[in-house]
């Protein structure tokens, strides 16, 4: 809480500042699209491809694949599930970036000066993780091009009935739902790393032992808000 | 000026520094020199606002660190230039842009004008067609003169050095010393060095300030410093072989 106040006080120079942001949006959620999009493709078609495999009762629909792909995908993996990827990819790179700065004597070295550190390295990061809902809606349509992929091409079942399935029962609110997660999600994608590189102490050693607690402890709380976003947004 | 007044500080029970009353003046290179461990760099880091004290106060220029609100801190801290010990240069800039920094941030010149001062800086530290490269790409040296730059971009008005010449060879180590003794003399600032190399000491130490256990056990400058009876300063200095045979020496009268 300390951290966040001091991350909001004493802005840096505005067009310092957004630069830094396009920066950040650029190594923090651009760079991201590869590799969460190919986890996201396949991932899509082994929840497509599971569900097919278990519809064993000839009275349940086949468009049933269409339905589990879309609501497994938008529900739980295209938020939380890559958001615990995320953790681990763009989380350690944030603690090791910032802890790195400050076992150089890089943070004094910006604090001397009369910048306030925090405000300079955390700040630009929770703005561009402000746009991670961009790339989990990227996510979503990719991991059901995969189950599309895989159901439609495997012969799994008809393009209408995948189709049929992907429309049915539509609740906007789902989708409301997922980004309000995502965005929870990305401010403690921002957060929690930067607090664990802002305050370390130590060597390169440590260094990788914070990134390693920091992933740990941002997986933590992605699952443990996931379950109270659920409980709040969802059955209330 | 900087003056400093009964400073104590501790960590977890244990007193660093304990009472220290210094003067550092205008236009002249002040050395803090000392033992490893004999609170030199928590001193420094006491001066520059990056530990509170527990006790005393430090005076810049007549006002009161300690009783500046963080704004004014803020505001004091441009008028400072720091060079690390191990330089502190953001790796994810080129050098340029390393020296660019500080003119970026508090100035309103344009890109034009800050490359010019960047290649007059990188000049006048002799470090030339070094430009668009990073820091890791530059040895120890360069490094400590590209971070020698960056912290007179902005022209300070006090300009701090921790250990300037650590890790370097005797050759650039007094390029160094003698680069830091010409701008503070040239821009008439406050400098403060911190150091145990008896050479810079010799070089540059218009006034030194001995530390030992938290406190200051001698003052003096570079003339007076090899005629003190004071034995902690004595075993500090001959400690090192060279100044040995220099002492047998000068007492066989050679």
């Amino acid at each position: 809480m300390l951290m966040l106040i001091g991350v909001f006080r004493r802005p840096t120079k505005t067009s310092v500042l957004k630069e830094l942001i396009l920066k950040e949006v650029d190594d923090l959620v651009i760079g991201s699209i590869g590799i969460t999009a190919f986890i996201s493709l396949f991932m899509g078609a082994v929840v497509a491809l599971q569900t097919a495999l278990n519809l064993d009762n000839p009275l349940i629909p086949k468009s049933l694949i269409g339905f589990a792909t879309r609501q497994s995908i938008i529900l739980e993996f295209a938020p939380t599930f890559i958001s615990v990827i995320m953790a681990g990819k763009v989380g350690s790179y944030i603690t090791s970036s910032i802890g790195t700065m400050r076992v150089t004597e890089q943070i004094d070295a910006l604090e001397v000066m009369g910048i306030n550190s925090l405000n300079y390295l955390v700040y630009p990061k929770i703005i561009a993780l402000l746009f991670y809902p961009f790339l989990i809606a990227i996510i979503m349509f990719v991991g059901i091009f995969g189950g599309f992929m895989a159901s439609v091409y495997g012969n799994l079942v008809s393009l209408e009935d995948f189709v049929i399935g992907l429309q049915d029962t539509f609740i906007p609110w789902h989708i409301a739902y997922a980004f309000i997660k995502t965005m929870v999600f990305g401010i403690l994608l921002a957060t929690i790393p930067s607090y664990h590189g802002y305050y370390m102490k130590g060597g390169a050693l440590e260094v990788g032992k914070a990134a390693t607690t920091s992933f740990v402890w941002t997986c933590v709380a992605i699952i443990i808000a996931n379950y109270i976003l659920t409980q709040i947004l969802l059955t209330s | 000026m900087i003056e400093i007044k009964n400073l104590h500080k501790g960590f977890n029970g244990e007193k660093i520094l304990k009472g220290i009353d210094a003067t550092f003046e205008k236009g002249k290179t002040n050395m803090i020199i000392g033992a490893s461990g004999s609170g030199k760099s928590v001193f420094l880091k006491n001066m520059l606002g990056l530990f509170e004290p527990d006790k005393g106060d430090i005076i810049y220029s007549g006002e009161s660190l300690i009783e500046m609100n963080i704004d004014r801190k803020s505001e004091l801290r441009k008028e400072m230039g720091m060079l690390f010990q191990h330089s502190a240069l953001f790796d994810s800039m080129t050098v340029e842009e390393n020296i660019m920094f500080p003119l970026r941030m508090f100035t309103r010149m344009k890109l034009t004008e800050r490359r010019e001062r960047a290649n007059e800086i990188l000049n006048r530290v002799n470090l030339i067609n070094l430009n668009h490269k990073r820091p890791s790409e530059i040895s120890g040296g360069q490094q400590k003169r590209v971070a020698l730059g960056r912290a007179i971009a902005n022209n300070p008005n006090y300009l701090f050095c921790d250990e300037p010449n650590s890790g370097l060879d005797p050759k650039t180590a007094t390029v160094i010393d003698q680069l830091i003794q010409e701008i503070t003399h040239e821009r008439d600032i406050t400098t403060v060095i911190i150091s145990h190399d008896m050479n810079s000491v010799m070089e540059i130490g218009e006034t030194i300030v001995f530390l030992k256990d938290g406190m200051i056990a001698w003052k003096g400058s570079n003339k007076e410093i090899f005629k003190t009876d004071n034995e902690a300063v004595t075993d500090f200095v001959y400690s090192s072989d060279l100044f040995k045979k220099v002492r047998v020496a000068q007492n066989q009268g050679l």
